[in-house]
């Protein structure tokens, strides 16, 4: 069936011509979805034989060359759990999917409410009241439908949290409570996934990447047992250029884990408030 | 002897920002925890400390020169 399939995604590429000339062979998001029907398969298989046999998805085309056909099949093949969908998890896992990462474990036990609407692009007015994850489902697979999402409505703890991040490459902390981050950071260092926390109140905020033999979370907020239930969050609020920014900081930690490339932010964490336009990466140890 | 340090203080304990901070005056040996009694912020409001961009605690000292960055814990998402 191989052959087969990269012959038929062949029969259906056009040439076309990067921004600066360079030839490729290009794949149009409808034959995907065509072939991917016709076999019975995600989308992602598809793109990911079509990467191999050097043809690009040219819904892909604008991550390339910065990617190689081959870091983009590596994203199409990875899993990343994002672990609540309010600002920071809808902004992830919206900038996820458009960038092809092939399998999305979405999870939030929550429903949306007025006061998410400033920030959380997930939430509109058809949607408040209903599940954020229900949300996140739909959305992804609105903007790209090769991606298979799995939607958990539920909140993750210490008893459920084995088993919704197993399989994942990644797990990204979108959380909005200090103790529950704590409970993820266990749950990725016992399941030994590196887990990328960002965390914001107001126009303040920060992002680290935490490898399972990394210090972590104690590195930044104290011992587990010594944390305050809400930060300075609760008097400042969460306004939606900072947690934007999180959300996207977040997710250039994710592909640089997943495709093993560039400094991540280990053991410093990168603090930016946008009062002062201040971005700073700082040494934790 | 009296110099002259810059001072930062982030998301909630920005209010408490001292006129001069870019070149706010201590006495060479000081700590961070004397520097925050003195602008003044509550050390349990305190979470992180940064000297010149690497993590140091309250009982630091201070000669002169450096940057120093304060943090509350901050948890929103």
């Amino acid at each position: 069936m191989e052959n087969k399939l990269v012959n038929e995604i062949r029969s259906y590429t056009t040439p076309k011509q990067f921004p600066d000339n360079t030839p490729y062979s290009s794949l149009p998001v409808e034959q995907v979805a065509l072939l991917a029907g016709k076999y019975n398969v995600s989308g992602r298989h598809i793109e990911i034989e079509a990467l191999q046999a050097g043809i690009v998805p040219e819904r892909y085309a604008r991550n390339l060359r910065t990617f190689s056909l081959q870091d983009q099949a590596v994203l199409l093949q990875s899993r990343v759990s994002v672990v609540g969908l309010g600002g920071l998890g809808g902004g992830v896992t919206e900038i996820l999917a458009r960038i092809g990462v092939g399998n999305l474990n979405l999870m939030d036990g929550d429903t949306f409410e007025d006061s998410n609407l400033n920030r959380q692009f997930l939430s509109t007015h058809m949607r408040l009241a209903t599940p954020k994850a229900e949300a996140a489902a739909a959305r992804v697979q609105s903007v790209n439908a090769s991606v298979d999402v799995e939607a958990h409505i539920e909140f993750l703890d210490a008893n459920n949290a084995a088993g919704l991040l197993a399989g994942s490459d990644v797990v990204v902390d979108c959380l909005d409570s200090l103790e529950f981050r704590f409970v993820l950071e266990a749950a990725s260092k016992t399941a030994g996934i590196p887990l990328v926390s960002a965390a914001i109140a107001g126009v303040a905020g920060h992002v680290t990447t935490i490898f399972p033999e990394d210090p972590g979370l104690k590195l930044i907020y104290g011992e587990r047992d010594r944390i305050p239930a809400k930060g300075a969050e609760a008097s400042l609020g969460t306004l939606p250029p900072c947690v934007s920014i999180l959300s996207a900081l977040e997710t250039s930690e994710v592909v640089k884990v997943l495709l093993k490339r560039g400094s991540l932010l280990r053991n410093r964490l990168l603090v930016v408030d946008l009062v002062d336009n201040t971005f700073e990466v700082l040494k934790l140890q | 002897m009296k110099t002259y340090i810059q001072i930062k203080l982030f998301a909630d304990l920005s209010v408490f920002t001292p006129p001069a901070a870019d070149n706010y005056p201590i006495e060479a040996g000081t700590t961070v925890r004397r520097l925050l009694e003195d602008i003044p912020v509550s050390a349990e409001k305190v979470r992180l400390v940064f000297i010149n961009n690497i993590k140091r605690d309250l009982d630091s000292t201070l000669q002169g020169g450096e940057r120093v960055g304060i943090f509350p814990p901050i948890g929103g998402g």
